[in-house]
């Protein structure tokens, strides 16, 4: 992963707009939030490999970023982005990493369904 | 510590076998024991990936795979399982389809003793899950087959409730061992080993009763 660079993601956005794509969306505070300090509300989502299309994308910020996908009849939204990546599949990878580099949200975007 | 024919753990995550019972598991590989170690998942949502990170989310789980091979190696389990569930989905399997999972492996492999997570006090739901499916599968059995059942528990009201671990098993003869396998998982440990080698260094007394003592509730059947 590489610090998020709004002119090399939007790049990629705008690849990967309509057209059908499968997207990983996540948001985490750990499973040990609540053990570790009791008056944290735990909560998370993640939804893996819903199938999509969306008209565009945009990343916008200061870091860290807020990456927006409007759908024909919804939306997709992750706020925290600090990292991306392209993997070898040519798979978008968005990520939120916390002050101690934990992972806090995740936004993927790939032409193929995630293992 | 009592020789045991044959030792099966059960725990949903790379790295569960590192923090609480590596060193037992290592002592009993020591006396000669035979382990076979289930592992559920791949800890594929694990949120630890490096600071600055040196993997992602969708290659965390090759690199724990890999991890969790090094750390079975470090303390000596020949055989390794990993059941391909999946992180923090384990609580939502068919419940049944996971006790008689639980059932074959057991079936298969004979263990005069199960280590796995206390059901209700481990804290994490793939934990409990986990648990509560290997003492079901376990409550199944006919009773002269039973293996015997040692149980980790951390949950916050886990003493005041189940009372004091009855047994405590002291590692420090394999203390190298359970350090290697913490260091094996270093996605997952990289900042908290430094910390513990630096207290060790220091003999510092706290750091010393949490990695020398292994504390496990044993979990009777009635009937």
């Amino acid at each position: 992963m590489e610090p998020a660079k709004i002119e090399s993601v939007q790049k990629e956005l705008d690849r990967l707009a309509k057209q059908d794509v499968f997207i990983h969306l996540e948001t985490t505070n750990g499973a040990y939030a609540t053990h570790n300090d009791e008056s944290f509300f735990s909560s998370g989502a993640y939804i893996r490999n819903a199938k999509i299309q969306y008209e565009h994308g945009k990343i916008t910020g200061p870091n860290p970023f807020r990456v927006g996908l409007k759908m024909d009849i919804g939306w997709v939204y992750a706020e925290g982005i600090t990292h991306y990546e392209v993997d070898e599949k040519g798979r978008l990878l968005l990520a939120g990493h916390d002050f101690q580099g934990k992972l806090a949200v995740a936004l993927e975007i790939g032409t193929t369904p995630f293992e | 510590m009592e020789k045991e024919r044959q030792l099966l753990v059960v725990f949903p995550h790379p790295d569960d076998e590192a923090f609480g019972v590596s060193g037992t598991i290592a002592s009993h590989v020591k006396n000669g024991t035979p382990v076979t170690y289930a592992c559920l998942t791949l800890g594929e949502m694990g949120r630890n990936m490096g600071n600055p990170p040196f993997c992602n989310r969708e290659s965390l789980p090759k690199i724990r795979k890999q991890e969790l091979q090094d750390a079975a190696n470090a303390i000596g389990i020949q055989d390794l399982r990993m059941l391909g569930y999946r992180d923090k989905t384990v609580e939502f399997e068919d419940p049944e389809k996971l006790i008689q999972h639980m059932g074959a492996i057991i079936e298969e492999v004979k263990p005069s003793l199960i280590i796995s997570f206390y059901p209700g006090y481990s804290v994490h739901p793939d934990h409990d899950a986990t648990g509560a499916a290997v003492v079901e599968a376990v409550k199944r059995m006919p009773k002269q087959e039973r293996p015997k059942l040692n149980l980790v528990a951390f949950a916050k009201n886990c003493i005041d409730e189940l009372g004091e671990p009855d047994i405590v098993h002291n590692i420090s003869a394999v203390m190298p061992q359970k350090i290697a396998a913490l260091k094996a998982h270093k996605s997952q440990t990289q900042l908290m080993v430094a910390n513990v080698e630096e207290k060790l260094k220091q003999k510092d007394p706290d750091m010393l009763a949490w990695l020398e003592n292994e504390r496990f509730w044993s979990y009777e059947i009635e009937n």
